[in-house]
Formats: C-alpha cells, structure tokens, sequence
C-alpha cells in the first residue's frame, strides 16, 4: 500500500497524481479530486502542466512557508496555489526561495537579452526626482532656505533632462 | 472597427507576406511584459485591473504604429465574438474566459495584437504569415521599444523581465511556428517527433496551444525556456529544430507516395468528394477534410492558386465563425449545415483533382524554398 498522500493545494488527501519530466528532472503534483477540478486537471483543455509544476517543487520545503510579499502580501501559500506571483516585487521577497522554484526550469538563472533601457533610466530619474522632492519639502518645512534653494535648482535640472528625454522619444 | 469589419477585412494570416506556402503556415512571437507598479493581474484587485487596463489602452494608442488599431473591451464582447477572436488567434482562450477588466488591441491587419491582463499585464503578439522568425521579431522588437518609451515595465537585472509565472522570466518570449504536418500525421510518426522536440527544450501543441487537440495534422512548435538566453539565441534553435521537421515531413510524404500511393490518393479522393456533397459537417471533420486538400496543393493535385481558398475556409469553418453567420441561438445540425453548404458551394467552383501527377517520379518540389 502506498502511503497517503496531501494534496498540494489543500490538506485532503490527493487522489491525482501527475509526473512531467522537464530537462530530465522529474516534477510531481499530487492534488485531491476537487482541486484536480478546480485546476482543470481533469479536463485537459484546460491545464497547464507548467503553471502548476512551480508550486510543487517546493512541496516539501518548510522554509519559505512564512513568507510573505512586502509590496502586495502574497504569500508562499499563495504562490504554492497558483504557482504564479503576486507582483514584480514579489521576486525579491522571495529571493531566498527563488533558486528552487526556479531549478530546473530554465539553462540558467541570469537574463541575456533585450534590456528596456529607456524605461530604466527614466525609472532612475524619476526615483531621484522624488527624492529631491522629499527633501525640498523638509528643508522648507525646516526654513532652510538656502538648502531649499539647492534643491530647486536641481530639480529644475532633472526635470529638464526628463522633459528633453522625453520628447526625443515620443517625436523621434 | 467591429468584429463584423474584422472579418471581412483582408488579415495577415490570410492574405499576408508573401502568400501561404506548404508546411509552415504562419510564424508568432508573443513578449511578456508587466508594469512596475502594479500587483499582476491574477493577484490585482478589480479597481486595480480597470486602473491597468483604461491607463494601457491610452498609452498604448500613442504608439505611432498603434494609432489605427482597435481596442476590444471583453465586457463589450459578446461570446461568439470572443470565439472568434481565439480562432484568428488574437487572443487566447484565457483571456476570452474574463468576463471583466481585460481587453484586446489588434493591429489594423491583425498581425499585431496586444493583449491586457491576461496572466500578464501586457501581452504583445505579432503574427506573420509564412515562415518568418526575423522580420517577425524585427516587428516586435521595434513595437516593445516604443511601448517602453511610455511605460514602466517591470524588470530586474539578473532575472530580465518580471512575469506572472516563473515560467516566463527573461526575455518573456515564446516564439511559436504553426506547422502543417500531414505527411507524419498520417504516418504515425508525430509522437516520436514530439519527443524529440521534447529534448532539444522545444514544445508541440496543437492548434490553439496549451492541451489543444491535433486538428487538421496543425501543430505549434514552440520554446519552452524563457531566461538565461537572448531572443536571437532562442530563435536561432526553433530554427533548427524547425528546418529539422520540415525535413521529416518532407521524406514522410516522400515515403507516403512511395509506399502508400493508393491510400493516399483514395484519402484525398474521398476527402474531396465529402467536401463537395456533404450536408452535415461538424468542425472536427471539416478541419480534418481541409487539412487533406492543403495538402493536395502541396502535391500538386489542386492548383497553387487555390490554397490561399482553403486556409481561408479553414479559418471560416471553425465553430465560432460558423456560429456568428447564424442568427441567434443554433443547434450544432444547423451550424454543420451551414457549414457543409459553405464548403460545398465552394469545392464544386474547383478544378477536378489531377491524380496523374503522384504517378510522377520528381518530388524535388516538395521541399520548400528558403528553409
């Protein structure tokens, strides 16, 4: 007799069980019947292997399990669930992790192609904008006029650098 | 536009680049993009959904090559006119399953197609008929960059573009080629096909993707890993692996005529004759059918000329296309009738099949050019 064995979505006992080998790595799934429903494992239509098989391989690691997103409170729960994550910066509250969901499931772990360098360096700008703006605000909160003053003036010019970068790219 | 004018106007799957050609019918580059600020879609609150999606269709239509597209929201659509855009593969069955919140931007040829919150925020396509991996990214590329001048995406220096599922990390790309395989289907070599692509890191689906059946001998050959590679990197093995096939499905028709000459000729024939005289035809047959006579084209048994008719009424015999042409509700008698006279009004204008021409022996012109 085969032990028995939980569901990976809930604690029932699983009654599905799925083998997908990936780069010659075998990943399991055990759901309950319900879940299988739910997941549309058994309506084959509708399932998707690769969405699920994420959640899985962590199935038996406690580590991670309190683990929760800083930006948008998705859990590792959550994650065990859908297999897909709650935001971007879901990436780095789950760093610790990261390396297991992720073994396996691509050639390696580091990008190699196209890189958005617009957005990133208005991202930069921005962020230092917002900076200085903060800081504008509690000089003239603190009547530091002159520091204050420092900070317009280079507000104006990142602006200016932001305004210009901009109208480059929409009239290009 | 409406769905009515979209399907009356000229698309690139159908009339698009340089015409239909045997085996490769149409190359697809789908990226994955997510904006930086917001929870993605399976995780966003409505509020936030609606937010993503009135403040992206906006941005979207300041892209200069955007300016002529239509934006479809899901709530607009009615079921039959959802159907239909899965069939011409402008959105997937995911997003047509929403019933809120999301929506579609297509490209006024329908060879662009932007779809907001799917699984991820933004998911851009653009579709080429024929085979055509370069321009296609060439396309894509040059959109996703003007995209990015107006948005935030979400990215991360090692781990590329942030998505939805781990999955799709890194270049966000899935490259996809629909291919014709008549010859390997009927030989009963797909599956080890299937397994070989398996182990070079691609993947076959049918159709229309993920868990789709193998209709009309149609399959999509795709890749499956996402980072640690560029795009070039990644489209320069489909290639491969591409070339590969089409090589196999070259000597499995070679084979066929070889070996299995009269079989082929009296499954053809017979093909042929349903399509003529036939009253009911579900889909599934219909497609099936369909699939036999692009691949007498292909063997020189129906004119050059007439395959850009049946990849046309393949598109126009699937269900949901069939459905919208009939009146309220339809029972499936009604809409295989419909369909049956449609096929059928079309294959009695066509030529009578040259069978003499699989008693030649030069079957050099099964090989495509250019691949």
């Amino acid at each position: 007799m085969t032990k028995n064995i939980k569901c990976n979505s809930c604690d029932n006992l699983a009654t599905v069980h799925l083998t997908q080998i990936i780069n010659n790595q075998i990943h399991k799934i055990d759901l309950c019947e319900e879940c299988a429903k739910v997941k549309g494992v058994s309506d084959p239509e509708g399932f998707s292997f690769s969405d699920m098989f994420a959640g899985s391989i962590d199935s038996d690691s406690s580590q991670g399990s309190e683990m929760t997103c800083v930006a948008c409170g998705f859990t590792h729960a959550d994650f065990r669930k859908n297999g897909r994550f709650g935001c971007a910066v879901c990436y780095d509250s789950f760093e610790p992790i990261l390396a297991e969901i992720l073994d396996g499931m691509h050639p390696s772990l580091h990008h190699r192609g196209k890189v958005p360098h617009l957005a990133l360096d208005r991202v930069d700008i921005q962020t230092k904008i917002e900076f200085i703006e903060r800081s504008l605000r509690n000089a003239v909160d603190a009547e530091d006029y002159e520091e204050a003053a420092r900070f317009r003036d280079q507000l104006t010019a990142l602006r200016a650098v932001d305004e210009n970068r901009s109208s480059i790219q929409i009239n290009p | 536009m409406t769905i009515a004018s979209l399907i009356k106007r000229k698309s690139e799957l159908l009339h698009g680049g340089a015409g239909p050609v045997p085996i490769v019918l149409s190359t697809r580059i789908r990226l994955a993009r997510n904006l930086r600020n917001q929870p993605f879609p399976g995780w966003a609150k409505v509020a936030q959904k609606c937010e993503i999606l009135s403040q992206s269709s906006e941005t979207l239509r300041e892209v200069p090559s955007l300016k002529t597209a239509t934006f479809f929201n899901i709530e607009d659509l009615a079921d039959t006119e959802k159907h239909i855009l899965v069939e011409r593969h402008l959105i997937s069955r995911e997003l047509s399953e929403s019933s809120h919140s999301a929506g579609v931007l297509v490209g006024r040829n329908q060879s662009c197609s932007i779809m907001v919150n799917e699984e991820d925020h933004l998911r851009i396509q653009v579709l080429r008929n024929g085979f055509d991996l370069e321009k296609t990214w060439k396309t894509i590329d040059s959109l996703d960059s003007k995209m990015e001048e107006r948005l935030d995406y979400a990215f991360a220096q090692q781990l590329g573009y942030l998505t939805a599922c781990p999955t799709n990390l890194g270049t966000g790309m899935r490259a996809s080629v629909m291919m014709h395989l008549p010859g390997l289907y009927i030989s009963n070599q797909i599956e080890k096909v299937i397994r070989a692509v398996n182990q070079l890191g691609m993947v076959v689906r049918g159709l229309f993707g993920e868990g789709s059946d193998a209709i009309g001998s149609i399959f999509q050959i795709s890749n499956q890993q996402t980072l640690g590679e560029s795009e070039k990197e990644i489209l320069a093995r489909l290639r491969k692996v591409l070339t590969e096939i089409v090589h196999h499905e070259c000597n499995a028709r070679m084979l066929l005529i070889e070996s299995d000459r009269l079989k082929l000729m009296d499954k053809i024939g017979r093909g042929y004759g349903v399509l003529r005289n036939s009253h009911l035809l579900n889909s599934k047959e219909s497609m099936s059918l369909l699939s036999l006579m692009r691949f007498a084209v292909d063997l020189g048994m129906l004119p050059e000329e007439n395959r850009s008719l049946v990849d046309q009424l393949f598109m126009e015999s699937q269900p949901g296309h069939i459905q919208y042409n009939l009146t309220g509700e339809s029972g499936s008698d009604e809409r295989d009738f419909y369909r049956a006279s449609l096929l059928r009004k079309a294959f009695t204008k066509l030529p009578e099949l040259n069978f003499d021409i699989l008693l030649e022996q030069d079957f050099t012109k099964l090989f495509p050019e250019g691949l």
